[in-house]
This record gives C-alpha cells, sequence and structure tokens, in this order.
C-alpha cells in the first residue's frame, strides 16, 4: 500500500448491542496490527453462587444470567438436571417447552432485527430516526417483539425472568381460554413475519464471503431449539455429554470473557450457524417462502445472520400456532422428581446460538459444581476473525468514521449479548 | 432544563443482565411514545450513546462492583437532576450482591490466567451505597408500568406508584388462593414488596422475593413459619438469600438462621 497510516480507533462504547464491550483496533502501515473486541463487563460469578444451591432454585437463578434470553438459560439448566435424576417429563411439557421457546425466538430476534440491526442497514443512528420514514415496518416489528413477550408471558407470567418453569415441566398449565385469545394474534403473526422475511429480503446488505465453521444442534425431524445433537459443517456430530472432547474455553487476556475454541479454531453459532446446518428441517411453507424470495441456504456471508433471524421468526410463529391450536388443559403441568446424586447435561439454541450446561449434583439434588457455556463467548473469536477479514476486504483507506461504522455493524450483526458472556468461570481453588 | 426544551432522559447500566431496560425495549408503542416526549441522549441499548451527557432523569440498571463502575456512578450523579434506580440490582445489589459471603480475590486469581486485568470489586453493592437517589424501583425485573410512572412522576409531579404493601396483600385482592396454606410451599410473599401483582402465586407457586423487602415486614415470624413447613435452617437462609439477598431486612433475617 502506498499511502501510509497509523490508526488507532477505539470505540469505547459500543452502541446498540447488549452489555458492555469496546474495540481496540490499531491499523499500522497498511494492515492491522491489533484487534482486539474487549469485555469489559464485570464478572457476575454466577457458576459459583449456584453451588450449595437446591435443584429448585437453579431456573430461578440462571434466569438472570440475562434478560434477553432467560427462557434458554431456564431451559438448558431443567434439562440437564431432569437428565441428572432421570426424568423424563413427557409430551405435553416438552410441547410447552418449545412454545416458551418459540416465544423467546420471536422476541429476541425481533427486537434485534428493528431496534439493533436494521438502523445499521437502513442509515439510521436508531429506531426512533428509523421509525419515521419506516413507521409501518417498525410497528409491525414492535407487534412481533410484543407477541414474543406474550408466548413467554402466557407460560411464565412475564417475559423478562419469566415464573412458570421448574424442573419436571411447568407450575402453571394456561387456562384455555388465554390460548384462545392468543390464537389468532400469532396466526395474524405469522402473515406479518412472512411480511417481514419479503422486506428484510429486499434490503441490500454488504456482499462478505468468509470461510467459517457453523455449530448448532441437530434433531431428526425438528428444526433445532431444545434437543439434538451437536453438528458442525465439517462433519462433527456427537453428543452434548462430549462437548468437552471437541470445544475448549480459554482466558483472553483482553476480555473478562472465556473465548470458546473448536479443535482450537474459532467457530460460529447462533442463527446463521443453525439455518446452515439445519435448512432442511425448515417447514415446507418457509421453505417455498425462501425460494420465492431467492434467499440461499447454506450462506458464508455473515449478514445472512439478518435474514436467518427473519426466517426463525416466520418458523417459531408457524410452530406456534400449531401447538397452540392442539393445546390441551392439564391439571398436572409437571411430573414429580426425585432427586438422586450424578452428572447431567443440557444443551439448547438461545437465541444467539448454542448455550451449554453441566451439572453436578448431590443426593439431595443441591449443586455440586455448574458449568455454562454461554453463545457471546462461543462467538467471540468468530467475531474478532470477522472483523479482520470484513475491515480488510471493506479497505483499511476508508476514513476512521467509515471504518468505525462497519466494525460496529459487524459486531452487532452477531447481536453479541456481552452481560451473558461474562458470566461463565471455571474454577478450580486450590488452598494450602 | 429551559421551558420549552424537551426533559433529557439516560438510562446507564452497571453490573446487570440487561433485563430491567427492556421495561423500555419492550414497551413498544410506548417507547415510541416517549422518545417523542422527551430526549433519550444517552442509551447505549438502544442507540445513542453520550454517557456523559447532562441529563435531567438518569436511569441507572446494574450495581457497583468494579473500581471504574464506582468513578463512572458518581460521574452520572453529578451529571444527572434525578437519578432513578432501576431494578434489583440498582437498589439492592441483585443477585450478583452474593459475592459479598464469598472470597472473590480467590475465584478470580484462581480462574483467569492474567487476573490483573480482572478488576473487581468483593461486594456488588448497591447505587445508594455510593451515591443520593431520588428513587428507587423494586423489581427482577422492573415492570413498564413502574418506569412510565417514574417519568410521569418526576417530570408531572404526578404521585409515584405505592407500592409499600406485600405480596401477601396483593393475593387477597386477587382472590389468589394462598400456596402457603393450601399447598405448604415457602412463599416470601408476606415479606415481600408488592408491585408485581402477585405472578407466582396466581401461577401456583411460592414467591422468591424478586421485588425485595417489604417496609414493616416480620422476617422472624416468617423465619419460624418456614420452619414450621420443614425447612431446615439452611434452606431457610438461603430463601432470605436469593434476588435481593443484599437488601439488610434479608441480610439480618438469614443470619438469624446460622453464618456462611
Ligand atoms: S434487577 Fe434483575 S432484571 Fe434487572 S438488571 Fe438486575 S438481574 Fe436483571
Ligand atoms: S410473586 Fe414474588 S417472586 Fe414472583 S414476581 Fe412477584 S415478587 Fe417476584
Amino acid at each position: 500500500m502506498s499511502e501510509q497510516r497509523d490508526i488507532r480507533i477505539r470505540v469505547p462504547v459500543l452502541a446498540r448491542v447488549e452489555g458492555e464491550g469496546a474495540l481496540n483496533l490499531t491499523i499500522h502501515d497498511g494492515d492491522i496490527e491489533q484487534l482486539q473486541l474487549q469485555i469489559y463487563e464485570p464478572p457476575r460469578y454466577f457458576e459459583k453462587f449456584l453451588e450449595g444451591r437446591s435443584y429448585t432454585e437453579v431456573p430461578d437463578m440462571v434466569a438472570r444470567i440475562c434478560g434477553i434470553c432467560p427462557v434458554a438459560y431456564q431451559m438448558s439448566a431443567v434439562h440437564a438436571i431432569e437428565q441428572a435424576f432421570g426424568v423424563d417429563p413427557g409430551p405435553w411439557v416438552r410441547d410447552m417447552r418449545r412454545l416458551l421457546y418459540c416465544g423467546e425466538w420471536i422476541q429476541s430476534h425481533a427486537l434485534h432485527i428493528h431496534l439493533l440491526a436494521l438502523p445499521d442497514f437502513l442509515g439510521f443512528d436508531s429506531v426512533t430516526g428509523m421509525a419515521a420514514e419506516h413507521a409501518e415496518e417498525v410497528r409491525r416489528g414492535l407487534r412481533l417483539q410484543q407477541l414474543g413477550n406474550d408466548i413467554i408471558a402466557l407460560l411464565g407470567a412475564r417475559s423478562v425472568h419469566p415464573v412458570g418453569s421448574r424442573v419436571g415441566g411447568f407450575h402453571h398449565a394456561p387456562d384455555q381460554a388465554a390460548v384462545d385469545a392468543l390464537l389468532p394474534r400469532v396466526a395474524r403473526g405469522v402473515e406479518e413475519a412472512a411480511a417481514l422475511l419479503r422486506w428484510c429480503a429486499g434490503i441490500a446488505l454488504p456482499d462478505d464471503h468468509q470461510a467459517f465453521t457453523s455449530v448448532a444442534l441437530r434433531h431428526p425431524a425438528e428444526y433445532p431449539m431444545n434437543r439434538g445433537r451437536l453438528v458442525a459443517s465439517d462433519g462433527l456430530d456427537i453428543d452434548i455429554a462430549d462437548f468437552d472432547d471437541h470445544f475448549e474455553e480459554q482466558h483472553v487476556p483482553h476480555s473478562t470473557a472465556l473465548h470458546a475454541r473448536y479443535h482450537d479454531r474459532p467457530y460460529l453459532v447462533g442463527p446463521l450457524a443453525r439455518i446452515n446446518l439445519d435448512a432442511d428441517r425448515l417447514r415446507p411453507e418457509v421453505r417455498q417462502l425462501l425460494v420465492e424470495t431467492g434467499v440461499r441456504f447454506p450462506s458464508d456471508n455473515m449478514f445472512h445472520s439478518l435474514l436467518a433471524r427473519a426466517v426463525e421468526i416466520h418458523e417459531s410463529l408457524l410452530e406456534a400456532r400449531d401447538l397452540l391450536a392442539a393445546y390441551r388443559h392439564t391439571d398436572r403441568p409437571w411430573v414429580p422428581v426425585t432427586p438422586r446424586a450424578g452428572v447431567g447435561f443440557g444443551c439448547t439454541e438461545a437465541p444467539r446460538g448454542v448455550l451449554w450446561h453441566r451439572y453436578e449434583l448431590d443426593e439431595a439434588g443441591r449443586v455440586v459444581t455448574a458449568r455454562i457455556v454461554p453463545p457471546t463467548s462461543q462467538n467471540q473469536g468468530r467475531i474478532e476473525q470477522d472483523l479482520r477479514d470484513s475491515l480488510l476486504a471493506f479497505g483499511l483507506d476508508h476514513d476512521d468514521a467509515a471504518l468505525r461504522l462497519r466494525a460496529e455493524t459487524v459486531i452487532r450483526n452477531y447481536d453479541p449479548c456481552i452481560s451473558c458472556a461474562t458470566h461463565f468461570l471455571r474454577l478450580e481453588v486450590e488452598r494450602r | 432544563m429551559t421551558a420549552d426544551a424537551k426533559p433529557r432522559v439516560a438510562v446507564h447500566k452497571f453490573s446487570s443482565c440487561d433485563g430491567c431496560q427492556l421495561a423500555f425495549l419492550n414497551a413498544g408503542e410506548a417507547l415510541l411514545e416517549l422518545a417523542g416526549l422527551v430526549d433519550i441522549v444517552h442509551f447505549a441499548e438502544a442507540g445513542p450513546v453520550d454517557p456523559a451527557a447532562v441529563v435531567d432523569i438518569a436511569f441507572v440498571e446494574g450495581s457497583i462492583s468494579t473500581p471504574e463502575e464506582r468513578e463512572r456512578i458518581a460521574a452520572v450523579r453529578a451529571n444527572s437532576r434525578y437519578l432513578v434506580t432501576l431494578g434489583a440490582c440498582a437498589t439492592s445489589g441483585g443477585l450478583q450482591a452474593l459475592r459479598g459471603l464469598a472470597d472473590v480475590n480467590d475465584w478470580t486469581e484462581a480462574i483467569y490466567a492474567s487476573p490483573e486485568y480482572i478488576h473487581s470489586l468483593a461486594e456488588a453493592s448497591p447505587i445508594a451505597d455510593h451515591v443520593k437517589v431520588d428513587l428507587q424501583l423494586w423489581g427482577c425485573p422492573v415492570n413498564g408500568r413502574q418506569v412510565l410512572a417514574a417519568v410521569a412522576s418526576l417530570l408531572q409531579g404526578v404521585p409515584p406508584v405505592d407500592d409499600r404493601g406485600k405480596v401477601c396483600q396483593q393475593c387477597k385482592r386477587e382472590q389468589a388462593v394462598c400456596v402457603m396454606v393450601t399447598q405448604g410451599l415457602p412463599c416470601m410473599g408476606p415479606v415481600t414488596r408488592t408491585g408485581c401483582g402477585a405472578l407466582c402465586p396466581r401461577f401456583g407457586r411460592d414467591c422468591y422475593a424478586c421485588f425485595g423487602p417489604a417496609e414493616n415486614s416480620n422476617t422472624t415470624a416468617l423465619g419460624r413459619r418456614l420452619e414450621g413447613l420443614g425447612l431446615p435452617p439452611e434452606a431457610i437462609r438461603r430463601r432470605f438469600l436469593f434476588i435481593s439477598n443484599g437488601a439488610p431486612e434479608f441480610r439480618a433475617a438469614a443470619a438469624q438462621w446460622g453464618e456462611e
């Protein structure tokens, strides 16, 4: 490169990112000398707090790790504990957990698309600016978000830190009347979600192709949400209990988050990884719509995460509609559980990707050790790799403001939930 | 604030799960309306970033758990006419206040390859331990009704929502079946501040006190009641040391049932 430039860009507070992080970028002689996504969210030591707590307390504690995806935390935890106790809560509970999870995907993805991501692609600072010009689309987005929240509240009484889940099932089965009231709104939501996908498919996204490994759950029949095996785009196919044989968490000094690596390489989890690996598990209506809109998966363009989220909103609303239409009230929304000593694993697909839990419990059902690997710590290595590649492809000779905006856009595209990423510490204290 | 300028509002985050900020982001139409009535000048999660802005109302989510946060909250206070705490973390330290009962340095040094990068205080403490707070909102999370009422109250002088009663009384008003009497569940409703609408008992489960201690509540009597239900002392202690464990009333109640 002829031009010589030393640039140091520091973005101290990343806008439209959940949690707090910063980016340090040093460009020297036309090359990236240093690039660090700094996470300075203080550690909240949740895994330590869980030790000694009864299994009955775990779902309400782990929810507090993340206010955007509390359902995912509760689901990975109850599955792990039920596995340790040898409990099968049966088909009613399984269906309702899927419904609950649909609610979380819908609200989280709708929030991300409209409030956090689209302003970048349409050239606004925030949703309020965007609302002036795209009033109808923004209102539709807020309605979808609300609908997701209301599905969660049907089963959990509120959408943030819902109170309905327990080991063995649910505390409460919704009344038929509440289900009947929600069903027509969900049916309308299906149409709105299809319109959202059509709209998103028409938005010009950066054309940036990259090589990366996708990792997600895969189930014989379902689009992956709360069960299945862990698979990767390079052919990996393992039981969730074997996670540690292939994935490793490391402490990177510039961050309070641990970075997870797959066979010592960064990897991708989340909506794009899921759709890349499981597009054949989408409902026929959704696949049809993809054909109509000309959107192709698998995709190696990270910016297609936006479309993947829209696809998953559509899929989730169809699933929610079917589950609500088939709903039957029960007087026993949970099965009794008997604690026993053992180890259990839980792995579900949080809106942002694989959320892996492992619990060791004693004979009274108290937590001996807990380990939680959240999506954002898995994606962090990938984000840094992506930033490097995309900024080089974008051209380092752009001015600082343009580089900064592109870097922020890349980061926001992963919907990083920085609060989640920093609460997880594996610990071995040796005292002498 | 000049007469015709819109009031300026900021939302600041400290150690938290982001759940309380969602009271704004989940408000839907009300959020767009609010954005029309006030100038939201700092709200990193929603877009505007200007942490040093001088504002009329600063909403603060999260507890103080690092030296940097301690400095930042002082600056927020200096720049704000009213400071409102948003939820359990900001108001009583949140679940992570449990760290005050343990030795965090041991943890950090054992875990991180480079502990010098981890700046952590021994406690995760409420905002009011550090600066003057004008209005405290309880709840984990706070709900939209509380937040919008707080804005109305500060800007238009409407009296704030009265949440001094107990969840237990709310149950009676809602005609919810008492889960302690009928199912023998260790419900915290008798000592927990109202504001949620008695969500848990109405779902057939015990309240776990996510809205913090109610005023003048008899934690000693509740502890004995829980003992009568068959809970061992350690379980009674844990009941008080949950989401609102940092509240002095609950710390004191827990101490009656054993030390860490
Ligand atoms: S009070 Fe609860 S919901 Fe609010 S930020 Fe803290 S943990 Fe999250
Ligand atoms: S009943 Fe208790 S635990 Fe449940 S939401 Fe209300 S205050 Fe929180």
